[in-house]
């Protein structure tokens, strides 16, 4: 941050005329991000006549809460007209299980990692590190067989299976980078007092970690609840996680393209992330630029 | 690093780490790079609706080069990819600098640029795709204020489509940006920059010549992890345009998810999948490396 003046600070005049500036830009910037926002919250709360006939931007002329009621327990995804809540039990069903495995996972794998250093543990942490960024793309066809194989197709316990398999190489990152920063002595210490690997591990380490334990578990969160290629590439019908059903009931074409309810679908379905994002923001963009940035 | 130091049942205290770590990584191994092999392997065959083992050598690779939709796709995702970093950066920096003027309302202003991180691209799609609708969206606002030639019509044109696209992803985007380099910003050593500004440098010179400079490594990352974003790009596409019209708009990872779960082209879609593979890790290992090995030096 500058301490001095933020723009050429010798004058009241030229200053003021600065900070308009800032300011200026900072709110159109705030618009055009809170535009869409504002758009699908409007639309959602007006009937379809009041769409044809006015404007994007309007106000709705009352609050009606219609579309959402008719998104959440009556519109028509493929065959089935049961609105998008048992979906949404569907992703919760789905979302827990996962966020809790590849956390915990992650954890114990990242204290191995750096507190018990072994022969091969750079290779090791090198390779699920590069485990975060390959394409899925190379990975689902295999995985398609392989839940063939476990008979789990279709079925919550195969999208488990895959986002705590594929969650794991980013939570094993966060919780690695967070104990490097734990002195070594502690662990030390522990050792000369004898306490094994798990004690170290639930006494010392464990309670050590909220902090991490919160950006992994919004990070995974959110990763899962807003996957589409996963739900959509394994599962189909009934057993669909919310995203894709909600992709469903928005490009379906059959009727009258009820634009109200597609907004609320969406809203509906983005809920949950945004609720966590309000919350916990901070731990949120922490998660975001951990292992991006270093120092 | 701490070492046990051996006693008691040494042996198996030796071990333990070795066997806690093994359930993580064995699945990694198994299902990253044991299934990059597999993919691998299928994509040297001829399989079609299942998939065949028996291997056929590149012809699957030299179809993939002759299908026009795969070109269009390769075409998109470089310009989508290009104007998606370069604008997403451009505009994360702007934001990150100009909040960086001791802003009142900063916590709230960097919470609306934020929240777009948390929506998934499908949500984006849809908002996007209702904003951009022809008929009824911001088209027909702006002519109703009296500029009647506007034309908004970008998800249906076959040459704009990609255009569409890169708005809704910078959009979601650019406030991820502008988190990275206000964190390096903060973290930029305070006293040169009293220095500079003792010696009489305009902050405009501070930014250019010594803050923004300093920040190359954040730049690498922004880089990286938006051209790794661009290629795995697949859900909004679905959302936003449906890769049309026709496929006028598609990706790779569109492409690659049509020809393996809709055309019955296994073989050609995992021969897609490895150039994705080979153009993430172009982009990836040489950087995980450098990021790896500066590291030990710390």
């Amino acid at each position: 941050m500058i301490k001095s003046a933020p723009l050429n600070g010798d004058g009241g005049m030229s200053k003021l005329a600065g900070r308009c500036l800032i300011w200026t830009a900072l709110v159109v910037f705030a618009l055009w991000f809170l535009l869409p926002a504002y758009v699908v919250v409007g639309t959602s709360l007006k009937d379809l006549e009041e769409i044809r006939g006015g404007s994007l931007l309007a106000l709705p002329h009352e609050i009606n809460l219609d579309a959402w009621r008719f998104a959440w327990s009556e519109a028509c995804i493929g065959v089935e007209c049961t609105g998008l809540e048992p979906y949404f039990w569907n992703s919760v069903a789905m979302a827990v299980p996962a966020v809790l495995l590849s956390t915990f996972l992650g954890a114990i794998t990242g204290y191995s990692l750096t507190k018990w250093q072994f022969r091969g543990a750079n290779i090791v942490f090198a390779l699920i590190l590069f485990g975060c960024f390959v394409p899925f793309q190379v990975v689902i066809l295999p995985m398609a067989q392989t839940l063939g194989i476990l008979r789990i197709t279709n079925t919550v316990y195969g999208l488990i299976l895959v986002h705590t398999v594929y969650g794991l190489a980013f939570t094993t990152l966060f919780f690695r980078n967070y104990y490097v920063t734990i002195p070594d002595e502690l662990v030390r210490a522990a050792t000369i007092d004898g306490a094994g690997f798990f004690t170290i591990f639930f006494r010392i380490i464990l309670p050590l970690s909220p902090p991490i334990i919160v950006v992994s578990v919004i990070w995974q969160f959110t990763q899962i609840w807003n996957d589409f290629l996963f739900g959509a590439s394994f599962t189909t019908g009934g057993t669909q996680p919310i995203m894709v059903a909600m992709n469903n009931l928005v490009n379906t074409t059959t009727g009258v393209k009820q634009y109200n309810v597609d907004m609320a679908a969406a809203l509906i379905t983005a809920a949950p992330t945004i609720l966590v994002y309000i919350i916990a923001g901070r731990y949120f963009v922490r998660g975001l630029t951990a292992g991006s940035v270093k120092g | 690093m701490a070492r046990p130091s051996a006693g008691g049942s040494w042996r198996l205290d030796r071990l333990i780490p070795q066997i806690v770590v093994s359930p993580g990584f064995l699945a990694i191994l198994l299902f990253v790079y044991g299934f990059i092999l597999w993919t691998g392997y299928v994509s040297m065959t001829k399989s079609r609706m299942l998939p065949k083992y028996d291997f056929a050598g590149l012809i699957q690779y030299e179809r993939l080069f002759q299908m026009d939709r795969w070109n269009v796709a390769i075409n998109n995702l470089f310009v989508f990819g290009v104007l998606f970093i370069l604008v997403s950066i451009v505009i994360g920096c702007l934001l990150a600098v100009l909040l960086d003027q001791k802003i009142r309302a900063e916590g709230f202003i960097r919470t609306v640029y934020l929240y777009p991180m948390a929506i998934s691209f499908i949500i984006t799609g849809t908002a996007w795709k209702w904003i951009m609708n022809p008929s009824l969206g911001l088209e027909t606002v702006v002519r109703s204020w009296g500029w009647e030639s506007f034309s908004f019509g970008w998800t249906v044109d076959q040459d704009l489509a990609v255009y569409a696209l890169v708005m809704a992803a910078v959009w979601q985007s650019s406030g991820f940006v502008m988190a990275l380099f206000l964190s390096a910003l903060r973290s930029v050593d305070q006293d040169i920059i009293k220095a500079a500004s003792l010696d009489g440098a305009t902050p405009f010179r501070i930014y250019t010549r010594i803050i923004l400079p300093s920040m190359r490594p954040v730049f690498m990352s922004a880089v990286v992890i938006l051209s790794h974003l661009a290629i795995k790009s697949f859900d909004l596409v679905v959302a936003l345009t449906g890769g049309g019209p026709g496929y006028a708009s598609t990706l790779p990872a569109n492409f690659m998810y049509e020809m393996t779960f809709r055309r019955n082209e296994i073989g050609v879609g995992a021969a897609s999948a490895m150039v994705m593979l080979a153009t993430v890790a172009a982009i990836m290992v040489p950087y995980l490396y450098s990021e790896l090995r500066g590291q030990k030096h710390d």
